[in-house]
């Protein structure tokens, strides 16, 4: 069934021909490949302590100045690039796996088990996002994979809740209640039918929730929760330079404009997505779950 | 005939899309009296309701419009846009398809049947209120009085169109415009709404404009009728007229497409074929591609001009025929 | 409607019955033990062994989570492993100082989306339209905390018109307060400003196409008064809801703001206990603004109800 081979290919075209998209994309490519390369791309250490240049004005030697401890802050948001990616991506990777589990148990099945999940849920929708994570990662212990768990279970529920609702159109469609008539198994079903056809709000809500990600993971940083020090991360680098700021504005505006910029493209590939696959799923459940 | 309540004169309205220009009306003209019922008949994208929403200034902002559209003998067209909206409003009243989705879920109906009044009579919310229970009253809305706080979701369907058509003559306009009215309703309810607007129209002298794609429909209540294809008038006549004397082939076609108990086990004459594209009209005839007929060349590549059958009867077709057409 | 309301009630209070267990397990995740960890290294062990008498953590799972409930239920909600005060009084105590930074950013928000989305909506296409959508665009992807930092730069730093941080009490010196808060409630309110924009222009525009807006045009009515009277009063029942909802979620992710500004409010309190490992006082902060979280959405599906006919006769 090609239907959604023609999805992945009018996305693809819309993609292509939309600028702001494009602009998307190109910036998360280079994101990627910087943060693969990071380190190798970097022209100091990300430790080289420098006593005789510390808070150094952004020259040819330092694009982005030095920092407090003399180390060059362009290669320190260049370092930094790989946590943030990787902590989004697995901690989104988390949020879904376990989300589209529990939304496809609960919308498939119904019953008293689609209500002991979604009361879950909802449970964890009452905590504003930030805080749970605060709370999660303060009682296992700062670090990058207690900030991984956290934002995973944080952003777990509203992968639960589309893929919920996809899950029950899709059971009412012919081809589902045929394949249930001639006694195909569940998981086949689920596999086979159901799966291809939630694909669609799942991919924008991938993008969208990965962009939020990358700003809860600098927020934890920032609070010092998240990467620990000597790892380089935006948020902590934000964090400590913000005694600093004003009389060095390089400390504040580089690493901050790095998030930005990052989380930008998600967005707008992530609204690009959004309208070629999911134009109903709109603007009331960012709404709802939008602040950090 | 007396003074038209409304005319048109060679309405045009074209659109730009992406794929080029795409003329949904294409020189049409004609008018309707007081007290006299037009109806507009053809199929969807025909130009019917848009020739009429273009020329009471609602159509999309998109929207090239020119001719002539004259109100009481005044230029609509020529007006600015809050001339022509407050003549709009204050002598015209529109019935839209569907009951369901034209009232304002969050507002009682009394205040949305009197706003018109407030807005164009001048009267106060009081008087606007005391207005709406007559005309509830009038469209036949059992317990007006008791209702008309009510929202419009308390209402049936049939019930809502009464109400949208009360809400339509909220200043007493001198035309009712009535836009499938009946489309959306099953049967029974269509024709208490048919009857409904015949009976307000002989006691209130209103001209209606009444567009569908129900002859039947047609046939109960219209003094004339324009047949609409391709965004061109291609007949226009007094009913009776029409129904004897079809002259251009869509209507004939329109006219054997309507099921007859009396050939009953047959098989539907059905019109082969679909509507020309706005963004693709031929120089000729626009049904030439579906016509059964064909029974002048001359139709396929130059526009027939309108030809006086007889008697305010007249024809878009080079075609002439005394043989056929008898038929209904 | 009086069956809506009790459901929803119901609903609620289920809910709120996970999150004080949610809450109470937090503390119960903590790997060691969770008193000497925030007592430190130097403590006295008759500190040691009253703290831990009192949290009762030596009792079993069911009956620790059912007292804490219960005394929940009652106000108490324990003391701080640092100070020995009581919870409550010190969560209650800041309180207001964050209902004073989020009801000022949502004031600042709505004064710059309403506008912006209605106009926006209505002269949908013009540039306006355009650097209104670019606007929300940049607002939602910007960090609040960088948001922050650049408006100290500029407006601490370079203009020196504000100070970079601080509080004072409304009620002590309004002038003050005024001064302190407008970085931060503008930082948060940023956020929330594009949000809402984007939300109410596209509940705007849905109304726009809807027929009785067209019949309300038909019947010759004012542009403006069809806006107002017409398309506002439908467009804007769901904004009320993601209205409150924004409200409610600032009351618990200002905690990156309150500690950039060092603004005495909840969310400082939060980080000021995990560094700390005041895990009382972190679980006290927590529950308190879930359930507020919680209570704001219960008033606003009420409201919603209230607010649409169509709900409210059932």
């Amino acid at each position: 069934m090609s239907d959604h081979e023609s999805t992945f290919r009018r996305a693809v075209s819309t993609l292509r021909r939309d600028p702001l998209a494009v602009i998307g994309v190109v910036v998360l490519v280079v994101l990627v490949v910087v943060g693969v390369l990071g380190p190798w791309l970097a022209p100091y250490g990300t430790n080289d302590v420098d006593v005789d240049n510390m808070l150094a004005h952004p020259s040819a030697a330092h694009p982005f100045g030095t920092d407090e401890l003399g180390r060059d802050v362009f290669s320190r948001v260049i370092v930094a690039a790989r946590v943030s990616l990787e902590v989004a991506v697995v901690s989104v990777g988390l949020a879904l796996a376990v989300g589209v589990l529990i939304g496809l148990v609960a919308g498939y099945y119904r019953g008293w088990a689609d209500n002991l999940l979604m009361r879950c849920m909802d449970v964890l929708f009452a905590f504003p996002v930030l805080l749970l994570a605060v709370a999660i990662v303060a009682v296992l212990g700062p670090g990058l994979l207690t900030a991984m768990v956290a934002i995973g279970v944080v952003y777990a529920p509203i992968f639960a809740r589309v893929t919920r609702a996809s899950v029950l159109s899709v059971r009412e469609q012919v081809f589902v209640r045929a394949a249930v008539s001639i006694g195909t198994s569940d998981a086949r079903i689920m596999r086979r039918h159901v799966l291809p056809n939630i694909a669609a709000p799942l991919i924008v809500q991938t993008s969208l929730s990965l962009a939020f990600a990358i700003l809860s993971e600098a927020a934890l940083s920032f609070l010092g929760l998240g990467v620990q020090p000597p790892a380089p991360s935006w948020g902590r680098m934000l964090y400590d330079g913000r005694g600093f700021v004003t009389d060095a504005w390089w400390l504040g505006v580089f690493p901050g404009a790095a998030i930005f910029v990052t989380v930008l493209a998600f967005n707008l590939v992530g609204d690009a997505l959004r309208d070629v696959l999911d134009p109903r799923q709109l603007t009331l459940s960012e709404a709802r779950r939008s602040t950090r | 005939m007396s003074d038209p309540v409304l005319s048109l004169e060679d309405l045009t309205v074209t659109f730009g899309t992406r794929r080029g220009p795409a003329r949904a009306v294409a020189g049409v003209s004609w008018s309707v009296a007081r007290g006299e019922t037009l109806a507009l008949v053809g199929e969807s994208g025909s130009g019917k309701s848009m020739s009429v929403l273009a020329a009471t200034g609602l159509a999309p902002r998109s929207a090239q419009v020119s001719g002539k559209v004259r109100l009481h003998g005044e230029d609509l067209l020529a007006d600015t846009e809050a001339g022509r909206r407050r003549r709009r409003g204050r002598h015209i009243g529109f019935v839209f398809q569907d009951p369901m989705t034209s009232l304002n879920p969050v507002l009682p109906i009394g205040r949305q049947v009197g706003e018109a009044s407030e807005e164009h009579l001048g009267l106060t919310r009081r008087q606007a209120r005391d207005r709406a229970v007559e005309l509830l009253d009038l469209v036949g809305i059992p317990s007006a009085r008791e209702r008309v706080d009510s929202f419009p979701h308390q209402f049936s369907g049939g019930m809502r169109q009464r109400v949208v058509i009360a809400m339509a003559l909220a200043c007493d306009p001198d035309l009712l415009v009535a836009d499938e009215p009946t489309t959306a309703l099953d049967v029974t309810t269509q024709a208490q709404i048919v009857e409904l607007v015949a009976r307000l129209q002989d006691r209130l002298g209103t001209a209606v404009v009444w567009i569908t794609h129900d002859l039947g429909v047609v046939a109960g209540i219209a003094d004339r009728v324009g047949v609409m294809y391709g965004g061109r008038i291609v007949e226009q006549a007094r009913v009776d007229d029409l129904f004897a004397d079809p002259s251009h082939p869509y209507t004939q076609a329109l006219l054997a497409a309507r099921p007859d108990p009396a050939h009953a086990g047959g098989e539907l004459p059905a019109i082969s074929g679909s509507p020309p594209s706005p963004l693709e009209l031929p120089q000729g005839c626009a049904f030439w591609p579906r016509c059964p007929v064909r029974g002048d060349a001359r139709c396929e590549h130059e526009l027939p001009p309108l030809r006086e059958v007889g008697g305010g009867h007249v024809v878009r077709t080079f075609y002439r025929s005394e043989t056929i057409g008898r038929s209904a | 409607m009086g069956r809506f309301v009790v459901r929803r009630l119901v609903q609620s209070a289920v809910v709120l019955l996970g999150v004080t267990l949610v809450v109470f397990l937090l503390l119960q995740l903590v790997p060691g033990d969770p008193v000497r960890i925030a007592l430190g290294t130097r403590y006295d062990q008759g500190t040691y062994d009253a703290l831990r008498a009192r949290s009762g953590l030596d009792r079993p799972l069911v009956v620790q989570y059912l007292s804490y409930v219960g005394h929940a239920a009652t106000g108490d909600l324990g003391v701080s492993f640092r100070t020995g005060q009581p919870v409550t009084t010190i969560v209650l105590e800041r309180l207001p100082a964050t209902l004073s930074l989020a009801l000022t950013a949502i004031v600042l928000a709505l004064l710059v989306a309403f506008p912006l989305g209605i106009l926006s909506a209505v002269r949908s296409g013009s540039a306006l339209d355009h650097a209104a959508r670019v606007f929300s665009q940049l607002g939602v992807s910007v960090p609040d905390f960088w948001m922050g930092i650049m408006g100290i730069l500029l407006f601490s730093g370079v203009l020196a018109w504000l100070p970079p941080s601080g509080y004072e009490s409304l009620r002590e010196s309004p002038a003050g307060w005024a001064s302190h808060v407008i970085l931060p409630a503008a930082t948060v309110g940023l956020v929330s400003a594009s949000i809402l924009t984007r939300f109410i222009r596209s509940s705007v525009l849905e109304v726009l196409s809807e027929d009785f807006v067209r019949t309300a045009d038909a019947k010759g009515l004012r542009p403006r008064v069809v806006v107002l009277r017409h398309v506002l009063r439908n467009a804007l029942i769901p904004v009320v809801t993601v209205v409150a909802v924004q409200l409610a979620s600032l009351l618990g992710g200002v905690i990156v703001v309150e500690v950039l500004f060092a603004w005495p409010g909840i969310g400082r309190l939060t980080y000021d206990s995990v560094q700390a490992r005041d895990y009382p006082v972190l679980q006290g902060a927590v529950l308190l603004v879930a359930a507020l979280f919680l209570f704001v959405n219960l008033l606003v599906d009420i409201l919603y109800a209230r607010l649409d006919p169509r709900i409210s006769v059932r």
